[in-house]
C-alpha cells in the first residue's frame, strides 16, 4: 500500500522534476548574483515572467484537452494593445478597462472554442487562423507602438506590497503589512490568478471533462459528460489567462505594441513551457500550475546570461540547447517501454 | 453532374476559390485602373516566381504533416541553409546548402522516430538551436558574403521566358509527387500517417519513413533557402520567419489532414497559389496590413468550415 505522498509522486513525476529543476535553478542563481536573495532581484525577475507565465498557462488548458492553441500569443499582443488604450483614467475607469480588457481575450477565446466545437476544425489549423485574426484587430487597435497606461498604476503593480499600498495612500509601515511587504506584486498576481481561477474549475465537472478528452474523447461523450461545454470553456479559460498577460505586459511597459514576431515567439515559448511543466503533449495529464514552474524555468535560464560572463552572441545557441536537453527528459520513457507497440499511439 | 470524390473535393473547391480570388481582384482593377494585370501571363508569373519559395517549403512539410507530425524548424533550417551556401560559396554552395537540409533532417528524425519526442517540441527545439548557431557565426548581422552566380541564376534568371524559381518549384513538385503516388516510400508515408501501430505490424519500418519525411522537408526548407538567398543577391536573419505558417495553411487548405493520413500534392500546390493569388491580389488592393492579417485568418477558416470538418467523435 503507498503513501499518499508517493501516489501524488508516481502521478506527478513530471510537475515535481519541473518544481526541483526550477528550485535548484533559482537558488544557485541567487548564490552565484551578486545581491542575490535579495527583494531588488526578486520584483525584477518576477516582473519579467509574469507575461510569459499567464500565456503558458493559458497554453495548457487546450493541450489537455489533446490540442492546441497557436492564438494564445497573439491574444496576448491583442489584450496587450486593448489595454494601452483603455487602462487610463479615474479609478473607476482604470477598473472598467481591465475588466474589458480580459473580457476581451475570454470572448476572443470562447470565438476559438466555438470554431473549434461548430466548426468541427482541429484546434491547431483553427487557432492558426484567428491568429492571424488577433494580430490584424491588434494592428486596428494600435497601428504604431506607444500607449497611455497610469504611471501610478504601473509603479504599484510592479514593486513590492509596501510600494503598493504606498501609492495608493495607505500607510506601509502598519504593523499588519511587515509580514507582507517585502512580497512583489507581480508574484501576488501570478499565483493569486491560478489559485483563483483555475483550481476550482479543474474540481469542476467541466474541468474534469477537460482531462476526460485529453484521455479518451470516445471514451468521454459515452460517459455522458459535456464535451461541448468543456471545450468552448478551455478554450474561454485559455483566452482569459492570455489576457491576464497582456494586460499585465501592458502595465508593466506601459505601452502596446502589435508585434508579430513578439506573438510567435511567445507562442513557440508557451508551448515549450507546457512541456517543462510536465503537461503531456498528448493531453489528459498535466496542469496549468506545472507550466506556470515550466515559464519560470525558461526564464531564470535567460537570466543566468546577466550573470555569467558568456559572450552575447552564444546566448540563443546556450538557450536553444537547455531547451532540446530538457524535452529530451520525455524519452527515458521510450527506454522503459518492453513492447514497442506501446510507443505508437 | 459526376461525382466528385472525397479526396478531389478540397482541390476543387480551393481551385475555384482561385478563380473567384482572380476575378475579384480584376474587378477591382477594372473599376479602379482600367486594366487587368492579374491575367497577364507577365503577372501571374511573376507572382508564381515569389511563390516558389513557399511552394518548396510547403511540399516538404505535407510529407511530414501527412505523417501526422509537424517541422517547426523550417524558418532557421531555410536560413541555416541559405548562411552556409553564400559563406562556402563557389561551386560548393549549393550542395553545403544541401548537406545542412539532410543533417537537420537526420537530426529532426531520429528525436522524433527514436527518442519519440512529439515532432511539436523537438522541431521547435533544433529551431532554437540552428538560431543559435547562426547568431554564433554570424555575430547577429547579416552576413556579408553574396550569393553565388548560380544561385542568382536559379532564383531570378529566366529561361524560355520562365523564370527559372519556377522550373525549380515544378521538379521538386513532381519529385514529391512522384514519391507520394508512385514508390513503396509514398505509400509507407499514408499508411505510417494513418495508424503508426498497424503500419509496424505490416512490416513496414516506420521510424526510417519518419527519417525520410523530416529529411525530405528539411531539404525542401534547404532548396527554398538557396533560391530565397538567390532572390534577395544573400542570406539575411531571419529570412525564414515568414514561411512556416502559410506554409502549414497551404498543406491544409489542400485538403490533407492535419493529424496525417490523408491528402494529395495537387491540393498543396493549389493551395499555395491560393495563398499567392490572395496576398497579390490584397497588395493590388493597397490593403493594409491590419485587414490584411484578418483576411488571411478569415478565409482559412471559411474554407476550412467549407470542407476541413472532421466526424464527431461518439465512441
Amino acid at each position: 500500500m503507498k503513501t499518499w505522498s508517493a501516489r501524488w509522486l508516481t502521478q506527478n513525476r513530471g510537475f515535481a522534476g519541473a518544481i526541483l529543476l526550477f528550485l535548484a535553478l533559482y537558488i544557485t542563481y541567487n548564490f552565484m548574483h551578486p545581491r542575490g536573495f535579495s527583494t531588488a532581484v526578486l520584483v525584477q525577475n518576477s516582473n519579467e515572467s509574469v507575461a510569459i507565465a499567464f500565456v503558458a498557462m493559458a497554453q495548457t488548458i487546450p493541450v489537455l484537452m489533446g490540442g492546441l492553441d497557436l492564438s494564445v500569443g497573439a491574444v496576448m499582443t491583442l489584450t496587450s494593445c486593448i489595454a494601452s488604450e483603455l487602462v487610463n483614467g479615474s479609478p473607476a475607469q482604470m477598473l472598467l478597462g481591465m475588466f474589458l480588457t480580459l473580457l476581451s481575450g475570454a470572448a476572443f477565446g470562447a470565438m476559438n472554442g466555438v470554431i473549434v466545437v461548430y466548426g468541427r476544425i482541429q484546434p491547431i489549423i483553427a487557432t492558426l487562423a484567428t491568429g492571424a485574426i488577433a494580430i490584424g484587430l491588434a494592428l486596428l487597435v494600435r497601428p504604431k507602438p506607444g500607449g497611455d497606461v497610469d504611471g501610478d498604476l504601473n509603479w504599484a503593480l510592479t514593486n513590492t506590497v509596501w510600494d503598493f499600498v504606498d501609492t495608493y495612500g495607505g500607510n506601509p509601515d502598519a504593523g499588519w503589512l511587515a509580514p507582507f511587504a517585502n512580497i512583489p506584486v507581480p508574484l501576488i498576481i501570478l499565483f493569486g490568478v491560478p489559485l483563483l481561477v483555475w483550481l476550482p474549475f479543474r474540481r469542476s465537472v467541466t474541468g474534469r471533462t477537460i482531462y476526460a478528452i485529453g484521455s479518451a474523447e470516445g471514451a468521454a461523450y459515452m460517459s455522458g459528460l459535456p464535451i461541448n461545454r468543456a471545450k468552448i470553456a478551455a478554450f474561454t479559460l485559455a483566452g482569459f489567462f492570455a489576457a491576464c498577460g497582456g494586460l499585465y505586459l501592458a502595465i508593466q511597459t506601459s505601452s502596446g505594441n502589435a508585434d508579430t514576431v513578439q506573438a510567435g515567439t511567445y507562442t513557440l515559448n508557451s508551448i515549450a513551457a507546457v512541456v517543462l511543466g510536465g503537461t503531456a503533449l498528448m493531453g489528459g495529464i498535466g496542469g496549468a500550475i506545472g507550466s506556470l514552474v515550466g515559464a519560470l524555468i525558461l526564464r531564470v535560464i535567460s537570466f543566468y546570461f546577466r550573470i555569467l560572463d558568456i559572450d552575447p552572441l552564444l546566448q540563443p545557441l546556450i538557450e536553444g540547447v537547455v531547451l532540446l536537453i530538457a524535452v529530451s527528459f520525455g524519452a527515458f520513457r521510450t527506454l522503459r517501454v518492453k513492447n514497442r507497440l506501446e510507443l505508437f499511439r | 453532374m459526376n461525382r466528385i470524390s472525397d479526396a478531389n473535393k478540397p482541390i476543387v473547391i480551393a481551385s475555384v476559390f482561385v478563380l473567384v480570388i482572380l476575378l475579384l481582384g480584376t474587378g477591382y482593377t477594372l473599376a479602379t485602373q482600367g486594366t487587368m494585370p492579374l491575367f497577364q501571363p507577365k503577372y501571374l508569373l511573376q507572382q508564381l516566381q515569389t511563390g516558389a519559395f513557399l511552394g518548396i517549403c510547403a511540399a516538404g512539410m505535407m510529407m511530414v504533416i501527412l505523417l501526422g507530425h509537424i517541422d517547426l524548424s523550417i524558418p532557421w533550417t531555410l536560413t541555416a541553409a541559405a548562411m552556409m551556401a553564400s559563406t562556402i560559396g563557389g561551386p560548393w554552395a549549393i550542395p553545403t546548402a544541401l548537406a545542412v537540409g539532410l543533417l537537420v533532417g537526420l537530426f529532426n528524425g531520429l528525436g522524433v522516430a527514436y527518442l519519440r519526442i512529439p515532432s511539436m517540441i523537438f522541431t521547435l527545439g533544433v529551431d532554437t538551436v540552428l538560431r543559435g548557431l547562426m547568431v554564433a557565426h554570424t555575430g547577429g548581422f547579416s552576413p556579408k558574403d553574396e550569393a553565388t552566380p548560380l544561385m542568382l541564376y536559379l532564383a531570378k534568371g529566366t529561361l524560355l521566358g520562365i523564370p527559372v524559381a519556377i522550373f525549380v518549384w515544378a521538379a521538386v513538385s513532381v519529385v514529391i509527387a512522384g514519391i507520394l503516388a508512385k514508390t513503396g516510400f509514398g505509400r509507407s508515408v499514408y499508411a505510417t500517417g494513418t495508424r503508426e501501430g498497424a503500419a509496424y505490424l505490416s512490416g513496414i519500418r516506420t521510424r526510417r519513413v519518419i527519417i525520410g519525411a523530416f529529411v525530405t522537408s528539411s531539404l525542401c526548407a534547404a532548396i527554398a533557402g538557396v533560391l530565397l538567398a538567390g532572390y534577395s543577391a544573400k542570406a539575411y536573419q531571419g529570412m525564414g520567419n515568414a514561411f512556416l505558417l502559410p506554409s502549414i495553411a497551404a498543406v491544409v487548405l489542400g485538403g490533407t489532414h492535419i493529424l496525417g493520413g490523408r491528402g494529395r500534392y495537387v491540393g498543396t500546390l493549389v493551395g499555395v497559389i491560393l495563398i499567392v493569388l490572395l496576398n497579390s491580389v490584397l497588395s493590388i488592393m493597397q490593403m493594409p496590413e491590419a485587414y490584411r492579417q484578418i483576411i488571411y485568418g478569415a478565409v482559412i477558416i471559411g474554407m476550412l468550415l467549407v470542407y476541413g470538418r472532421n466526424a464527431r467523435i461518439t465512441s
